[in-house]
């Protein structure tokens, strides 16, 4: 065991990289939770975004498309969801797991002849004497574009949920889908663009793993990412700032994990690669008490009955 | 303009009849699938469908209809206990990996020793293992608050390292030159789950599921406590309000559904698949998900549900070797069947009704 192998400036920069999916689907989660919708599809639209966005790239040569084009994949296929839950009325719960088990299946089906290839690869942001500063330079100013997309996203998610009608509207509708319609706001749309806008970013947020964590293709291979995500959101009690703490936590425990595998340390691999989803039970056990922030309307489906 | 009413009443004939229209819509869905990728639908169907049954080598496949069915079932029984009552176990998948884990390593462990009541105790040692899985959501549930669906399944990916690291390690077979994986139990008589008659593809798995469709059928029709579930589903409040003990049908919903999932993952790692390997499980844990809910949650319909699934494995195994079908297809298949039986759900709950409303 050696672990004086590790960098500190490595880890954290790849730390920053680890902790970017699961951002981009968090925070995409936690405003479709915030309009009183729980998607538990999430998984199913990050894998669908991931080999979206890998074929993309692969195909065009260009990551920004394939990017593009996977928060298209993830919002078309959580449209699925938005007609099974706000049109057919349909258990959230159980619409939120026919997404993940379609969306498992359909990428495993649209990856076949991907597996193997390696994607173009996205270009690091370089900037000018800040990018060249010791320590700091690596860690915070030589990324990928998506990487600062995704906290810019984190900011404008909690300005628009704070200081805005849009945001005041949308959490009404997700507190108490009753008054909400009562004044006049169409509680469905609403949701429906909610629940879009969830499936776009849960979208990047897979591609992300394929185009530049990984960069490959393997079935299957956002393993439960997706569900963390999910459980993120609950971590933050529903607050922007607290997802981007949770995302940079996690995507620690992540990157420490692997970094002990390849420092050789003596507890067995697969005990290692178990750490982040028990890590995970543990911190939804230790904020689980508190309920408080959670919407109202969580879960509830909205039927107007005249 | 089209409207939806809801109707006072769930409609039962509607009820009945959305997983038949389910599976209809889904063979066209698929149909429509199967031709983009270049197959003719038609063929592809008949395959999938008609094949298994009735074609040419029906005689091999139909004992494979019980040997995947009944795993099913099995899972979607205990399943469906709990989803009734708004308990939802999502980890099954975890559960059957630790019963065969626990069911396999009691057997192992007395190996090359040769006894009867070796492969009782596996069994009971596999229901434990599922058991022990599923109440460590169950208790932070009663105890915490804490959310089953996360937690249940993040134990999933818990159980698969775990299991990769059991066949890798404590079980992995010292006469095996290396490779991963353990003792083949098929070749271990004491330990082994085989047909009860030749070839019939009836082994204890089969008889357990049926065992267990009677039970879940007694519970819920004649047994307070599945009136508890029942009511606990139907209306949350009024259940607290009739003395329901929630802490206590969330230990026995998630206990049971557990550990008939461990049953399951013992009865296939000692019989059809053999030996504990790394990728042993196959996803049953999550396709009984589908199972349980195409067959309404009723113990007669997942019998069914739980036929007509396992009639897709095989016949996607058979037209993925003559059509060159990708496996994967058949995922998105049975995606596609739940998809739509939710969506067709609307007619049970709501009518249609076409024009403007009626002004009170």
């Amino acid at each position: 065991m050696d672990l004086s192998a590790i960098n500190p400036v490595l880890l954290i920069a790849s730390l920053m990289v680890a902790a970017t999916p699961l951002l981009l689907a968090a925070v995409g989660e936690l405003v479709v939770e915030k309009a009183g919708v729980l998607n538990l599809g999430v998984e199913g639209m990050m894998i669908t975004g991931a080999i979206a966005g890998f074929a993309t790239a692969v195909e065009s040569g260009s990551p920004l498309l394939g990017f593009v084009i996977a928060a298209v994949a993830g919002a078309t296929l959580s449209t699925l969801f938005a007609i099974l839950t706000q049109f057919a009325k349909a258990n959230q719960v159980a619409s939120g797991l026919s997404l993940t088990l379609f969306g498992l299946g359909i990428s495993a089906l649209m990856g076949q002849s991907y597996v193997g290839i390696k994607p173009p690869q996205m270009q690091d942001i370089h900037i000018p004497v800040l990018s060249d500063l010791p320590v700091v330079g690596p860690i915070l100013f030589g990324h990928d574009i998506i990487l600062y997309f995704g906290i810019v996203l984190t900011a404008v998610v909690w300005v628009v949920l704070k200081y805005t009608r849009v945001g005041l509207i949308l959490r009404a509708v997700g507190e108490n889908h009753d008054a909400a319609h009562a004044l006049g706001y169409k509680v469905l749309r609403i949701r429906v663009l909610a629940i879009l806008f969830g499936g776009a970013c849960a979208g990047m947020g897979g591609a992300y793993i394929s185009l530049i964590r990984v960069p490959q293709w393997t079935e299957g291979m956002t393993a439960g990412i997706g569900w963390i995500a999910l459980a993120l959101v609950v971590f933050a009690s529903w607050k922007p700032w607290r997802v981007l703490l949770g995302a940079y936590l996690f995507g620690g425990v992540t990157v420490v994990q692997l970094n002990l595998q390849a420092a050789g340390v003596a507890i067995p691999v697969e005990y290692l690669a178990m750490s982040p989803y028990l890590i995970t039970i543990v911190v939804l056990v230790i904020l689980s008490a508190d309920k408080s922030s959670a919407p109202a309307a969580l879960g509830r489906n909205f039927h107007a009955s005249r | 303009m089209i409207r939806l009413e809801k109707r006072p009443q769930p409609s039962r004939a509607w009820s009945m009849a959305t997983p038949l229209v389910a599976v209809l819509a889904t063979m066209i869905a698929g149909g429509l699938l199967f031709a983009i990728l270049g197959k003719d639908p038609v063929e592809a169907i008949r395959t999938i469908f008609w094949e298994p049954l009735f074609g040419e080598f029906a005689f091999y496949y139909r004992p494979q209809l019980l040997i995947k069915g009944a795993p099913l079932v099995l899972i979607a029984i205990g399943l469906s206990l709990g989803f009734r009552a708004g308990i939802w176990n999502i980890g099954a998948e975890g559960q059957y990996i630790m019963g065969a884990l626990f069911g396999a390593g009691m057997g192992l462990a007395f190996y090359p020793h040769e006894a009867w009541y070796i492969f009782p105790l596996m069994v009971l040692a596999g229901a434990f293992g599922g058991w022990i899985w599923a109440m460590i959501p169950a208790f932070l549930k009663v105890r915490f608050g804490t959310n089953e669906i996360l937690v249940s399944l993040m134990l999933v990916y818990v159980a698969e390292q775990f299991l990769a690291s059991m066949s890798l390690g404590l079980l992995k077979n010292p006469e095996g030159f290396g490779f991963p994986g353990s003792r083949n139990l098929q070749q271990y008589e004491s330990a082994h789950n085989a047909d009860l008659i030749a070839g019939s593809g009836m082994h204890w798995g089969v008889v357990a599921a049926l065992i267990a469709v009677i039970f879940a059928y007694v519970l819920l029709n004649r047994h307070m406590l599945g009136y508890q579930i029942r009511l606990t589903g139907e209306a949350p409040r009024a259940a607290r309000f009739a003395g329901v003990n929630p802490a206590r049908l969330v230990l026995f919903c998630l206990g049971t559904s557990g550990m008939l999932a461990g049953l399951a993952g013992l009865f296939e790692v000692s019989g059809p698949s053999g030996q504990v390997s790394i990728d042993f499980n196959v996803g049953y844990g999550f396709t009984a998900i589908i199972v349980a809910f195409l067959g309404r949650l009723h113990p007669v319909g997942i019998l069914l549900a739980g036929g007509l699934m396992a009639l897709t494995y095989i016949g996607g195994d058979i037209a993925q070797s003559n059509m060159g079908l990708p496996s994967a297809a058949i995922q998105v298949f049975q995606g596609m069947l739940l998809f739509f039986l939710l969506a067709f759900d609307l007619l049970t709950n709501f009518r249609i009704a076409i024009g403007k409303p009626e002004v009170a």
